[in-house]
């Protein structure tokens, strides 16, 4: 069985370009083009070349000695925190800024939730000159508001988006938006495996590169291959090159907010069907009556009610398990690397973290987590809850460690 | 020809009859039902609005039916056609045949959905449309190319939805207002004024390409066109205009529904 995109655009039942016709020149133009520019020379010299000396690739693939200790396997972290901008969201934006250069593009838009892939879009943009406009939903603009001082101060125009839930599926309208209203000189960089075809294919191509690494770095296959989904694009990385190889069981982890049936949650497997967003077929969260619901999670990142349309057909032939972690086991995971290992992830990656707890390896297997972002975005919801620990925090949060922590957060 | 939009449930729920009647009694010709959806892509923020409202106000596509059932708009099918007008993911859940059924009972004469993708309309699709007699209306825009516009036409009954600019619904950005407006004097050419003439013109010459290209479906224009003056310069154009913000700004400023239809008469 292939995963991978088909001739249509669709993976399985999932995919497809469904846009209003305003948006279809600019869509078509992408489709009849992005293959055959990522596959010549000129792209990809320059690419390979922004990866490795700007990007900062390959990243590496960590051996968690403290963490493997823990959980009695033996647990790999690949480093996409240590990527300029501190997420895995450049491999996929310097990917589109040449596409978008090669197009003839003068005019860039994008979308953010955590602000990983605002920033990531502010920064080539300001590599390669390009006027830059992020949307972000209001909300998002309050908690997280380090990223949004970046995408500034690399020259980016933030634009609130003020309407639903005022978070990322609220900027994802607001770029359509501002798409339709700029259709010759404007790229549409979306930052995820989300969109109409060709983009899921697209960004998912441009982040396959973490699973390869992940491959030569470890010189045999994992496995588990561990990853969080939002719209999926640092698991659909994460995975891409295994998805042939079904003996690596691949786990991707959904934000269940405060809990899967306490109406904030953004676990779309479990709580969603197919439907209808942004541009393409996918599993979605909503009413009988087809309305979008508005997700929840603690993690500007993963609070998004669709998914990428290759997860939903991961899901529904069942070559992942979809699993959930609450924003209290997300939080203590990431306390926990933190303590262990001295690393501090960012929200949207503790979230696959928190699966370790649950996944039972044997002593003689290979886990690679994939640690998509680094947590500096997140210190101030960190900070807040390490002041406030919750009753259900399992790991030790309240020994005499915790506490002092505790302590010093107050002064 | 006159088309009016409105969302249904919009300004209140039980407004939709209310205002179909107003509509028909006041001389429009053709009314476009807007099924509210929580995120419609197309739409600037008049309309975005009132389909919020009308959400919260707790209209459904299953209780718009229930609505329309019983609508005296209902009995003069021929004299003025009524459309839906919505997004795919409503239609998808409430099950394609089932729609078009209860479309077709209630008296719907076409529907327009955005973004129903034109192949998979007619590899799936059309037959059902057909069955229940009902028209299917797609859009074009000044980007979209000579081949898929003959194709849209091929393809279509009904008409064929003008958008008049590239832009989201009730023209959000100035530039796209003017096109209607009469040529300023020489003296008026500010840069600025310069500017939105040309956009203008632009539009114009989209008109009249378009016009000329002497499709089989007849041509409405929309987007943009809010007042008697849009009005008129579309009609020199096409066979009608579509007034949808506009008039939703109208009704949420308490306006009634009859007196909107002969100011742009």
């Amino acid at each position: 069985m292939s995963y991978q995109v088909n001739e249509k655009g669709c993976y399985g039942s999932f995919g497809g370009a469904y846009i209003p016709e305003m948006l279809f020149p600019n869509v078509e133009e992408l489709r009849e083009n992005y293959l055959k520019i990522i596959s010549s020379d000129k792209f990809q010299t320059e690419f390979q070349d922004l990866l490795r000396n700007y990007a900062g690739r390959p990243t590496p693939l960590y051996f968690a000695k403290r963490l493997s200790e823990r959980y009695k396997t033996n647990i790999f972290l690949k480093r996409e925190d240590l990527l300029h901008t501190g997420a895995h969201k450049i491999n996929n934006t310097l990917g589109q800024i040449l596409i978008a250069k090669h197009l003839g593009k003068t005019r860039i838009i994008a979308e953010t939730g955590a602000g990983q892939h605002g920033v990531a879009t502010a920064t080539v943009c300001a590599l390669k000159g390009l006027e830059c406009i992020v949307y972000m939903g209001e909300v998002d603009i309050e908690r997280q508001a380090p990223n949004v001082a970046r995408m500034k101060m690399l020259g980016a125009k933030v634009v609130p988006a003020k309407s639903g839930s005022k978070t990322l599926k609220d900027a994802t309208n607001e770029a359509i938006r501002d798409w339709i209203n700029n259709p010759v000189d404007t790229h549409y960089i979306i930052g995820s495996v989300v969109g109409p075809h060709p983009y899921p294919d697209m960004v998912a191509r441009f982040q396959s590169v973490i699973s390869k690494e992940i491959k030569e770095q470890l010189k045999k296959n994992p496995d588990y291959v561990i990853a969080c989904v939002g719209g999926g694009s640092n698991a659909a990385g994460a995975f891409y090159n295994f998805l042939d190889d079904e003996k690596v069981k691949l786990i991707a982890v959904e934000a269940a907010g405060k809990g899967i049936n306490s109406g904030h949650s953004a676990a779309t497997m479990v709580l969603g069907k197919p439907g209808i967003i942004h541009g393409s077929k996918t599993m979605l969260m909503q009413t009988d009556d087809g309305q979008i619901i508005e997700p929840y999670s603690i993690s500007a990142g993963l609070d998004y009610p669709g998914v990428g349309p290759i997860h939903a057909n991961l899901f529904k032939t069942g070559r992942s398990k979809f699993v959930s972690a609450t924003d209290d086991e997300a939080l203590q995971a990431a306390y926990l690397l933190a303590k262990l290992e001295g690393i501090i992830p960012a929200l949207e990656s503790a979230h696959a973290l928190a699966h370790l707890e649950k996944l039972n390896a044997k002593e003689n297997e290979t886990v690679v987590v994939n640690l998509s972002g680094r947590g500096d975005k997140d210190m101030a919801i960190y900070i807040k809850n390490m002041n406030n620990p919750s009753p259900t925090l399992p790991n030790g949060a309240n020994t005499r460690h915790g506490a002092r922590r505790q302590g010093k957060g107050e002064n | 020809m006159l088309s009016i939009y409105f969302t249904a449930g919009f300004p209140n729920l039980e407004d939709t009859n209310i205002i179909l009647e107003e509509l028909v009694q006041s001389g429009a010709d053709m009314i476009e039902i807007g099924i509210p959806f929580s995120d419609p892509l197309a739409d600037g923020p008049v309309i975005q609005h009132s389909n919020e409202v009308a959400l919260k106000n707790g209209m459904t596509l299953k209780l718009l039916f229930e609505q329309l059932e019983k609508s005296k708009v209902k009995s003069q099918k021929s004299k003025v056609p009524m459309i839906l007008m919505g997004y795919l993911n409503p239609v998808l859940q409430f099950g394609v045949e089932n729609f078009c059924k209860r479309a077709s009972e209630v008296g719907i004469s076409g529907v327009i959905l955005p973004d129903l993708p034109m192949d998979e309309y007619l590899s799936d699709y059309k037959p059902i449309f057909q069955k229940y007699n009902l028209s299917t209306i797609f859009l074009i825009t000044p980007h979209t190319s000579e081949k898929r516009i003959r194709m849209i036409d091929d393809n279509s009954d009904g008409f064929i939805y003008m958008v008049s600019s590239s832009s989201t619904t009730g023209c959000p950005s100035p530039r796209c207002s003017d096109w209607g407006k009469p040529t300023l004097p020489d003296g008026a050419n500010t840069r600025h004024g310069a500017r939105r003439q040309g956009k203008g013109a632009e539009t114009l010459k989209y008109f009249s390409r378009i016009k000329n290209m002497n499709l089989k479906n007849p041509l409405m224009i929309g987007f943009g066109i809010s007042d008697r003056q849009s009005f008129s310069t579309a009609c020199q154009y096409a066979h009608g205009a579509i007034i949808g913000s506009a008039f939703i700004k109208h009704l949420e400023n308490g306006g009634e529904a009859g007196k909107f239809v002969s100011q742009i008469r």
